[in-house]
């Protein structure tokens, strides 16, 4: 019976160690480090000039608010431009910029630009295996005016050697999408 | 649980030819005439085991007086000497173990009988499961099935609910964590299960009044006096290319000192589809659960723990990161990652950690009165890990620390007649959701206090009537705190109607410590009457009251397993159900079934229903919301076994439920289809125990659902095209055959069984409607699995 006790009190004890457990952590709002708030694709004209700069900004991350979408001005027919999107976590404070780490691990990651007959694209970097990212790109406008939609797709681990993954085609990319945003952009 | 044992009757009976060695053969079964499989018979340095139907056979004993000891786990042996000099049959009855150790019944008095039916698992079919989980085992009881996530990820389904609508009792302790969604299996170990006890319907009123759809019970190995035995089973399996090993070391005694010891270890690789492999699908488990009990002249006191580790893979084609990758996951109908077998788990992942300890005090306060205290601890952990950036892949998604005390107290009297049953039970539960995931938890962090009362009384009114009553109140309190968007806080539509659970205020989100209170009062009325020529019939009818659990009320989300957005509602009530039901039973030696129609009926039936499209960064999502209904289940569960030659049994087992939402006049989501079990068994007790068993398992297409489906943008062609995104239509259904044979042999001290089983011979690719992955990918296909049991 003695031992039975003793155990039984090690057991008491046991347990009421286990059950400490610290909650003062319930009053921190979560720092949502994996949001993306904003994307912005900016477009300055190869030979120099004003960007037209392309932002979807959606400030309740998965909340219910939509994002909100601005173009500014219209690309110039013909033209070439300097491409580059930008990724931010507007949720924390001070705002997270997530396009280095998007860049570091290039090699999981990779955007797409879908459209038709608004004009060419084509990638202006590379991952460490040679395959293309597409924070930097170019974009020639189309040789006529024309208005359509552009939309821009980051995938998390696309499988980057699939058939014309690398020519900017998604059909094959497969993968999980972190961002998916659609711009009503017109040349002229 | 309460345990009675009597011997009751032994009948010799003589047969054919003298030998020099002789044969004991015949048949063990319970007073209720259940064949009892697996019930250890020695004689001397003899044994064997008994099989499924309960009969036995022991060759080779020689001439002469022998003392022989049929036992049985949580039933009273039967000891006694017999002179065997050729040939004998003796059929055992054995009685449960009593907590009233003494007692021995030896008039037939007249006892109040239980009205509310109990199924239970063969003690075969447990260890058949030895590699898989509860919930896959428990799919062998008619009108059970199960809800997946995967193959892994097993619940068991009762009548068409699930979840916190059916709580798992664990030794006599609720098990916490698995009342959530269906990716929170139960957390514990069927080896460490030496008896596993489905009872449908909220009649058990002393283990809650909130099991809308029923209750599984499952008992540990207890064990006989004065018998030191061990078990092992070792599995192998082909597909997932692991296995299992789990052994066992009991120690019984009538009076004094007593324990149980077991491990359990399993190492599994990714699982194949016919035609592909499910990448990303291994497990791992880690399990302990050991007890050691005193018992006294008037009482008997146990420590009990057990742990229960688990890793567990989750295919990595079913993430998606918005409805464009859902949409291609379900039309393209081929997962969007399949990569080579490996034995490595990656994301999606869980790892969760289970304790259990409890101390409990059984004392018999007079010959006819007992009273049962026991207190419990639980700590469940449970950390998923999903697809993320590099830097937070090995940071969890979501981290709860759920920690639950318990207290019970029951009291038992019988009185001539009646019996009668009362008791109390306490709880206090603290689940911390870590904020340092870098999500917003879906489950938030809570405090919960309940307190419940019981009394039931049943009286025989004749040997073959029996009715009983009973009635419970429950006190519950939960207060959570959680952050709120201000965006959804408003979306919700919360703004003027809760401002009063708003703490602080910080710009975008809100700090609120919503709390409710609720009081609850469960019945349950039953009548058993038995009809002579071994019928009986069963009726019941019970009120069950359920409320919202915190996912109900709080979740805010996105799931990435569905892509949607999933909404829980702080105005939901708790949901108050009336079931009726009746079971009409027959016990025969050649012919025995059991027939189980039944209507539950559920006002504010707790629902995700869909309603909006919300717009992200990442596309848009669906909107799903928790919802109340009003909600007609009615069914009929069938099972019938038919001993056609001493050689052939048949089993039938048969379900079929109809869920309807009697508000929207829309069928319920979710509800399993038409299944239909046909078994055919060979059993040659003198071949070493030999058997084989062919099973055919039909689950028909599930023609009665509600239409969810919505329209999605997706790119087509470069081109944004709203595109329909079939997430309601159940897959076909589908046929699988199952085989299985064994034999056992007996190696001095040791007997030892050799099963191979064969899972789905055909290699059948099949998705299950209730399984949360047949959006992405197929069931598994054929399993070769061989299994060495060893009793020593």
């Amino acid at each position: 019976m003695k031992n039975f006790r003793t155990l039984a009190l090690a057991l008491v004890t046991i347990v009421s160690f286990t059950a400490c457990s610290d909650d003062d952590s319930a009053t921190t709002p979560v720092n949502e480090e994996e949001v993306l708030t904003t994307i912005t694709a900016t477009f300055t004209p190869a030979a120099g000039g004003t960007p037209v700069i392309l932002m979807s900004r959606d400030l309740d991350g998965d909340g219910p608010a939509a994002p909100v979408v601005t173009v500014t001005g219209s690309f110039a027919v013909g033209t070439d431009y300097n491409g580059a999107v930008t990724f931010l976590n507007e949720t924390t404070t001070p705002a997270t910029n997530t396009t280095l780490e998007i860049e570091e691990e290039g090699a999981d990651h990779q955007l797409f630009f879908q459209q038709s007959g608004l004009g060419t694209f084509a990638y202006a970097d590379e991952d460490a295996n040679g395959h293309p990212i597409g924070l930097n790109f170019t974009y020639k406008a189309a040789a006529a005016p024309t208005a359509g939609n552009l939309t821009i797709t980051l995938r998390h681990l696309p499988n980057k050697a699939g058939t014309n993954v690398a020519a900017g085609d998604i059909t094959n990319a497969g993968g999980g999408t972190d961002a998916e945003v659609t711009f009503a952009v017109t040349v002229q | 649980m309460r345990i009675y044992f009597t011997l009751l009757a032994v009948f010799l009976a003589g047969s054919r030819c003298a030998h020099a060695q002789s044969t004991l053969s015949g048949k063990v079964a319970t007073t209720q005439n259940q064949p009892l499989d697996g019930a250890h018979i020695h004689i001397d340095n003899l044994h064997a085991m008994s099989l499924p139907d309960g009969s036995y056979s022991l060759p080779g004993i020689s001439a002469g007086s022998h003392r022989v000891v049929i036992s049985y786990i949580g039933y009273k042996s039967l000891d006694t000497v017999v002179d065997i000099y050729r040939n004998l049959i003796l059929d055992a009855t054995l009685k449960p173990e009593s907590t009233q150790l003494q007692e021995v019944v030896l008039t037939e008095t007249l006892q109040a009988k239980s009205t509310v039916h109990e199924q239970r698992l063969k003690a075969e079919t447990i260890d058949k499961y030895s590699n898989a989980s509860l919930g896959d085992a428990l799919k062998e009881i008619a009108g059970v099935s199960s809800v997946k996530m995967g193959s892994t990820i097993v619940k068991p389904v009762i009548n068409g609910l699930h979840s916190s609508r059916v709580p798992i009792i664990s030794n006599n302790v609720r098990m916490e964590d698995q009342q959530w969604g269906t990716e929170h299996a139960p957390n514990l170990d069927i080896n460490s299960a030496g008896r596993v006890t489905v009872i449908k319907g909220a009649g058990a009123l002393q283990y809650g009044g909130d099991a809308v759809g029923g209750l599984v019970l499952v008992e540990p190995v207890t064990v006989l006096k004065d018998t030191l035995f061990g078990r092992t089973i070792v599995t192998a399996d082909s597909n997932g290319r692991g296995g299992s090993i789990t052994s066992s070391i009991h120690q019984g005694a009538e009076k004094g000192w007593a324990w149980n010891a077991s491990g359990t270890f399993k190492y599994m690789g990714d699982r194949e589809s016919p035609d592909y492999v499910l990448s990303n699908t291994g497990n791992r488990e880690a399990n302990f659960a050991g007890d050691i009990k005193y018992i006294g002249n008037s009482y008997n006191l146990t420590a009990y723990y057990s742990f229960y580790n688990a890793t567990i893979g989750i295919a990595e084609a079913t993430h998606t990161g918005s409805t464009s990758d859902l949409v291609r996951a379900i039309n393209s109908h081929q997962p969007n990652v399949v990569r080579p077998f490996t034995y490595s788990i990656g994301a999606p992942r869980q790892e969760i950690m289970h304790h259990l300890a409890k101390i409990n005090l059984n004392k018999k306060l007079d010959d006819n009165t007992t009273l049962a205290v026991q207190y419990a601890f639980q700590l469940n952990k449970r950390e998923e890990y999903d697809l993320r950036r590099a830097d937070l892949i090995d940071k969890p998604a979501l981290d709860l620390t759920l920690a639950t005390h318990s207290l019970n107290a029951d009291w038992k009297q019988t009185n001539g007649n009646a019996t009668l049953k009362a008791g109390a039970s306490g709880l206090m539960q603290h689940n911390s959701a870590s904020p340092d995931t870098g999500v917003r938890p879906l489950i938030p962090t809570y405090d919960r206090f309940d307190a419940g009362a019981y009394g039931i009384y049943s009286y025989a009114f004749s040997t073959t009537l029996t009715a009983d009553a009973g009635i419970r109140y429950d006190f519950s309190h939960i207060e959570a705190t959680k952050f709120y968007q201000v965006t959804r806080w408003e979306n919700l539509g919360y703004t003027g109607v809760y401002d009063n659970f708003i703490t602080q205020d910080f710009g975008t989100q809100y700090l609120t410590k919503p709390s409710f209170t609720y009081h609850n009062i469960s019945a349950s009325v039953g009548l058993r009457k038995e009809l002579g020529n071994s019928l009986s019939l069963l009726g019941n009818a019970s009120l069950a009251m359920r409320n919202p659990n915190a996912a109900e009320l709080f979740s805010d989300g996105l799931n990435h397993t569905n892509a949607t957005i999933e909404l829980g509602n702080l105005g939901n009530k708790k949901e108050e159900a009336v079931k009726v039901s009746a079971t009409l039973l027959k016990t025969g030696s050649v012919f025995s079934f059991e027939v189980t129609p039944y209507i539950n009926r559920i006002n504010n039936f707790i629902y995700l229903q869909p309603s909006e499209a919300e717009a992200t960064i990442r596309g848009t999502f669906p909107v799903f919301r928790y919802k109340q209904t009003n909600a007609l289940m009615a069914g009929l569960d069938l099972h019938a076994d038919w001993n056609i030659t001493n050689r052939f049994k048949y089993t039938f087992n048969g379900a079929y439920v109809y869920g309807q939402n009697t508000t929207e006049g829309l069928p319920l989501i979710d509800m399993p289809p038409l299944n239909i079990t046909n078994t055919i068994r060979y059993t040659k007790t003198g071949w070493h125990n030999f058997f084989a068993e062919l099973r055919s398992e039909a689950v028909f297409t599930q023609s009665r659902y509600p239409n969810y489906n919505f329209e999605a943008n997706v790119l087509v062609n470069n081109e944004l095209v709203p595109t329909l995104t079939d997430i309601s239509t159940p897959p076909a259904g589908y046929h699988l055959l199952h085989f299985t044979t064994g034999m056992q042999f007996t190696l001095g001290k040791t007997v030892a069984a050799v099963n191979v089983l064969v899972n789905n011979i055909f290699n059948t690719a099949y998705r299950d409607y209730l399984n949360r992955q047949r959006l992405y990918t197929d069931e598994i296909g054929r399993n070769f699995q061989i299994q060495l049991k060893l009793n020593y």
